[in-house]
């Protein structure tokens, strides 16, 4: 899945390391490259998830984008939720919004052409964090959210993102996922959503950005398919890791071990990657119509490269540094 | 499963019209135990009554020793039996969390290294509650994170009775609130889930249900609710027979086993009756039948 479903100010931050300016003409020509591609990109992405402005722009010749794309088999899905909300007397932790109107969202978003929704709750590990109470809002917002999708047609894709900022090691970003996991899916259970119908999009498991301690992409890999393993019920038909703040090459190299981990692993473990599919797409263009080529293969390039990781057949090519 | 108490034994024995005394129960056990060494390939396990675990055969040695010499681990059951939970429809509680620690560790010194602990739940209108679950959810996690503590497999066995005239559906709609509770807990109490073993019901219609189902239709139900909720760490399930007759148990397992749907854990059995009705029987508390009944 390609996550190209930016708010227009997570655009502004992208669009602002290119120095092009955040207007919406530029945000419809970006997604323009990476959607209008050779028809074989549909061998690697089966899906795409929009923003609302996204799902109503066209392409230069005036064709919308979501008929551009259902015409090659791949799949329309719509962000839903509506940004994140303070967790009063909590350490800045959050809940995220979206609730209200759902349904009628939904059901919209439906007839326009979504198939699949997306919603994004936060946790962060800090002294104190996550506290109960914020493992059980949210996983009690996202479990509304996806009964509320399955309501109108829509398969919700459930992301508990525990984020890597901090300076905690690997086991305890694994120790937390397995608490937020459970209570995920013990919510999605009370909630009586259909786990055959949803994708999990959790975060994989690796230290925090500032842990002094590295880690090999097999070590991350057995970390992450445990706390799933512990976790995730075999219902579940596939989970697609977001890539968070890892380089393009790293998203790929741990989604390749991910996948020859040796433990039994009975979903389908896949991305839904944002960043990681786009960052060297985003470079070549830098705001320029003449660099739509390079544009172009520098996205097909991540998008096959993911394709082959998530059958554990990616052969490393390049440095695990680069964009 | 030979953890029969001392009170289910006296109903076994009452069928074939046998005294339930101490010695009759140890002769019963006996031609179960004596079993030849093609039962090796077939049983991986046996759990035993406290009782059970100190006695001996005729010959003096100890049932815990002949089992483990077939390579046969040995199991204890740790749980005091039900308990009502006041304010509910009939519904109870399992009690045995005090000292069990100390329990669970003298057991590991006398030849155990799994136990089983067993909780009632059951489905008319109003229930399970959402006490009763929770509760007995609660207590089960207690229970494997004591047993964990002292190097004990811990089964947990959350058995929602085939009592009623409910059908098929209601029962897996039950059976996946109850496991769904059950893995929240464990997760809560931080049970290690690839250190134990989970003994549930299958799902099945109510006895008195008047729709009759095939042992495929069980076996869908069954997988599918396991598949909701039983985590892939889970390494096996390992099914009880409750009311079941010996030829339907097996059925349904052997049914349950070509079920299509992905199943990540080992599924088997840990039977008490479907395992000992026809034994019983042959036995009938004769000596004399005993080589017949062990066959």
């Amino acid at each position: 899945i390609l996550a190209a479903d930016e708010s227009v100010g997570t655009m502004g931050n992208r669009l602002q390391r290119i120095k092009v300016e955040n207007t919406e003409e530029n945000r419809r020509q970006f997604r323009e490259l990476l959607f209008t591609v050779d028809d074989s990109i549909n061998q690697s992405i089966g899906g795409v998830i929009l923003f609302h402005e996204t799902l109503y722009q066209k392409d230069s010749q005036g064709k919308l984008f979501r008929n551009i794309l259902k015409e090659r088999g791949i799949v329309v899905g719509i962000k839903l939720d509506q940004g994140g909300a303070p967790l009063a007397g909590t350490n800045k932790e959050t809940t995220i919004q979206g609730l209200d109107g759902l349904s009628e969202r939904c059901a919209q978003y439906k007839k326009d052409g979504a198939d699949f929704g997306k919603w994004r709750a936060v946790l962060r590990i800090d002294n104190q964090c996550p506290s109960n109470l914020a493992i059980q809002e949210n996983a009690n917002a996202l479990a509304r959210y996806a009964s509320i999708c399955q309501q109108n047609g829509l398969v919700p894709i459930v992301e508990p993102e525990v984020i890597p900022d901090g300076d905690h090691d690997m086991e305890h970003c694994q120790y937390v996922t397995e608490k937020v996991l459970a209570a995920v899916y013990k919510a999605l259970n009370d909630h009586h959503v259909y786990l055959e119908g949803t994708l999990l999009k959790p975060n994989m498991v690796t230290a925090g950005h500032a842990c002094t301690k590295k880690y090999t992409p097999e070590q991350v890999a057995m970390a992450t398919v445990t706390a799933l393993h512990r976790t995730v019920p075999a219902a579940v038909p596939g989970i697609c890791f977001l890539s968070g703040g890892m380089s393009e090459e790293d998203a790929t190299l741990n989604l390749n071990a991910i996948n020859l981990c040796p433990l039994r692993k009975p979903w389908k473990l896949s991305f839904s990657y944002g960043r990681a599919l786009q960052a060297s797409a985003l470079a070549a263009w830098s705001g320029k119509a003449a660099n739509k080529k390079a544009t172009q293969e520098a996205f097909m390039k991540r998008a096959m490269a993911n394709c082959q990781a998530a059958q554990g057949k990616y052969v490393h090519t390049g440095s695990s540094s680069a964009a | 499963a030979a953890d029969e108490s001392v009170g289910s034994m006296a109903k076994r024995l009452s069928q074939i019209g046998v005294e339930n005394t101490e010695e009759n129960r140890r002769l019963y056990r006996q031609v179960l135990f004596s079993a030849d060494d093609r039962v090796k390939k077939c049983i991986g396990g046996v759990i035993f009554f406290h009782e059970t675990l100190y006695q001996k055969d005729d010959n003096g040695v100890p049932f815990v020793r002949t089992i483990q010499d077939k390579g046969i681990v040995v199991g204890i059951k740790v749980d005091k039996g039900v308990v009502p939970l006041a304010g509910t429809d009939g519904e109870t509680t399992t009690q045995g969390l005090d000292g069990l620690s100390e329990r669970c560790a003298q057991y590991k010194k006398d030849g155990a290294d799994f136990a089983k602990w067993r909780c009632v739940l059951k489905i008319s209108e109003r229930t399970p509650s959402a006490l009763a679950i929770m509760e007995n959810a609660n207590v089960l996690a207690r229970y494997a994170s004591i047993c964990q503590q002292n190097g004990i497999v811990p089964i947990v066995e959350p058995e929602i009775l085939p009592d009623g005239d409910h059908d098929l559906k209601r029962c897996q709609y039950v059976t996946e609130k109850v496991l769904a509770a059950v893995y929240k807990a464990l997760s809560d109490h931080h049970v290690y889930l690839e250190g134990t073993l989970l003994k549930p019901n299958m799902v099945t219609p109510g006895h008195a249900c008047p729709i009759k189902y095939s042992p495929e239709e069980v076996a869908m139900a069954t997988v599918t609710a396991l598949r909701r909720t039983v985590p892939p760490a889970v390494p096996g399930v390992t099914f009880l027979s409750g009311g079941q007759s010996e030829e339907e148990a097996s059925l349904n397992l052997n049914a349950i086993n070509r079920c299509p749907l992905p199943r990540p854990w080992a599924l088997t059995f840990s039977y008490g009756r479907a395992l000992q009705a026809s034994a019983l029987n042959a036995w009938r508390g004769q000596r004399d039948n005993a080589g017949a009944a062990t066959e």
